[in-house]
């Protein structure tokens, strides 16, 4: 068993890269395709339209073509929103109203203001929880109330409260951002801190170790590996938090923005295009993470 | 060293109460190496934790080094071994070893002293570096006594430390705990499964058997203190061996 542990890593090194790609390439390629068939079928009614009101016959290449490069289509075609995409993100200045990037910039700060207030949050509840009994009987019941009160409907009546108190931009939706993240920090940290076992703990007792010493010493570093694992799900949480939170705001920035004045126009490719660059936004947060973890516990000698 | 006169200690469960122990009464002298034994249920570990100040008794007088036990815990009377090595997967080999010394509010110089001295003494200088991972069970395991060690406890309190490792490795260090305790001249509780193992190190068995958790018998042992694996063929050991079994069979150990 020993030996299997010792040669895992060495067997990963030596597989190659395209081993890894083929399956994910091949998943990307299937759906890609599923796309531009969606695409065509579900643009196809409108160009029929067209077509028979001018009295033109329609030949099938005319209408593929036709049909995936409509102005404001009912699904784009995956090319258009490549180029809505790489348009809002490298054909403005990223000052300007219209970039993608600034868009994302504003979803961002207020993600990671959230993401930082949630943590702390979570974070400070579970210690609570974990050293006292009253507090695990009446947080974590509220804590799990929270969740399940759609955050559709939290998330307006937030933003309508503290803007009547003046408050606006960027808080109102980090306590969005903040109300969706605490709640897997809090799970997994109360987890994380109760993983030491009754010997772990008899053993500080038999040194005489305070409360604080055995925090210190053995719940927080036992918890680490549960404390990353929740705040991967925490941050894509605390960017839905956000999007969530600039629908209803009467929608200038952020990607929430994009999105809503997307559907008002009809223009599908730009919130096609807003929906991707907040996907993209979240894979790469969560792999941020993902680094931080594995340094971490590398350093700390529990990655092997 | 340790006095224990009627300790009784009774569990409330909710079959009703379970007696752990019924009027144990036990002297230990400084530097004896005393074994208990028994079958599962016979109160042992019990014993050994309310030593340690893990378990409270019900009834009865307990005195560890003259104090009470959770005032001897506190004054650092004893290092307890337990059955698993509970090394912190996150600390080295000497941060492991260097743990209970840090709560202890050694300086840090000291610590780097008292590291290496006990890793010394149970053969592991050199393995400081390491992560528990990185050492077989055995080493482990010694390592965990050299925790128990590092801040020089009078008593040391081990509960049936070799009982998840194999025969061999077992003897081995079995023969390297008995040269310990003869170079520290600590008193050693140790609890155990195994009569070979029990007769081998003991200066003092005590037999004990179950409900209620009661000492049965206690023998002292004729053998030298300086005990080669081969004595274990000596009529000597034999017989001994033989007066274990006969006083696990009083306290119908074996029914």
């Amino acid at each position: 068993m020993t030996e299997a542990v010792l040669n895992a890593p060495v067997a990963r090194r030596l597989r190659l890269p395209m081993g890894d790609l083929l399956p994910i390439l091949t998943v990307l390629l299937v759906i890609v395709g599923i796309w531009y068939l969606g695409a065509i079928r579900m643009n196809a009614a409108w160009e029929r339209d067209q077509a028979a009101r001018a009295g033109v016959e329609l030949t099938l290449p005319d209408l593929v073509t036709r049909t995936l490069s409509q102005d404001r289509p009912v699904l784009p075609a995956p090319h258009q929103v490549a180029v809505g995409l790489w348009e809002g993100v490298a054909g403005q200045a990223i000052t300007s109203r219209r970039s993608l990037v600034w868009h994302a910039w504003v979803t961002l700060s207020a993600t990671l203001a959230g993401f930082a207030m949630g943590t702390a949050a979570g974070i400070l509840l579970a210690v609570g929880i974990v050293h006292s009994r009253s507090m695990d009987q009446s947080v974590m019941p509220w804590a799990v109330a929270s969740q399940t009160v759609p955050i559709l409907a939290i998330a307006p009546m937030v933003i309508v409260v503290l803007a009547s108190a003046g408050v606006t931009g960027l808080l109102p939706k980090a306590i969005i951002a903040a109300w969706l993240s605490f709640f897997p920090v809090l799970v997994g940290m109360v987890k994380g801190l109760r993983t030491p076992d009754a010997m772990q703990l008899d053993q500080m007792r038999s040194w005489s170790a305070s409360r604080a010493q055995v925090f210190l010493r053995l719940r927080l570093p036992s918890s680490l590996p549960y404390l990353f694992a929740s705040l991967k799900v925490a941050i894509a949480a605390a960017l839905v938090g956000t999007i969530v939170g600039e629908l209803p705001a009467g929608a200038t920035a952020g990607l929430g923005a994009r999105l809503l004045s997307g559907s008002y126009y009809g223009q599908t490719v730009q919130i096609w295009a807003a929906l991707f660059a907040a996907a993209i936004l979240a894979g790469v947060l969560v792999a941020l993470i993902g680094l931080i973890e594995r340094a971490t516990l590398k350093r700390m000698g529990l990655a092997r | 060293m340790i006095e224990a006169q009627g300790v009784s200690l009774t569990f409330q469960t909710a079959d009703g109460p379970v007696h752990a122990l019924k009027d144990v009464n036990l002297s230990v002298a400084p530097g004896d190496f005393v074994s208990f034994i028994g079958p599962s249920g016979c109160g042992k570990t019990t014993f050994l934790r309310s030593i340690a100040a893990l378990e409270t008794p019900t009834g009865g007088a307990l005195r560890v080094n003259g104090m009470d036990p959770d005032a001897a815990r506190r004054a650092r009377a004893y290092g307890y071994v337990f059955q698993a090595p509970g090394l912190y997967p996150w600390r080295t080999i000497a941060g492991n070893i260097s743990l209970p010394l840090e709560i202890m509010g050694f300086s840090r110089a000291e610590r780097a002293e008292r590291v290496a001295r006990v890793m010394d003494l149970v053969e592991l200088s050199g393995f400081g570096g390491k992560f528990p991972w990185q050492l077989s069970g055995g080493m482990q395991q010694r390592a965990s006594i050299a925790r128990a060690l590092a801040f020089d406890a009078d008593i040391l309190l081990m509960d049936e430390p070799f009982g998840a490792l194999d025969e061999i490795v077992r003897d081995r260090l079995n023969e390297a705990l008995l040269a310990l305790w003869r170079k520290t001249g600590k008193t050693i509780g140790f609890v155990t499964h195994s009569i070979p193992e029990a007769v081998y190190l003991s200066t003092k068995i005590v037999v004990m058997s179950p409900r209620p958790g009661r000492i049965t018998r206690v023998i002292d042992s004729p053998l030298p203190p300086d005990r080669p694996l081969e004595i274990r063929d000596t009529p000597e050991f034999i017989a001994l061996a033989h007066e274990v079994r006969e006083g696990l069979r009083e306290g119908h150990s074996y029914d």
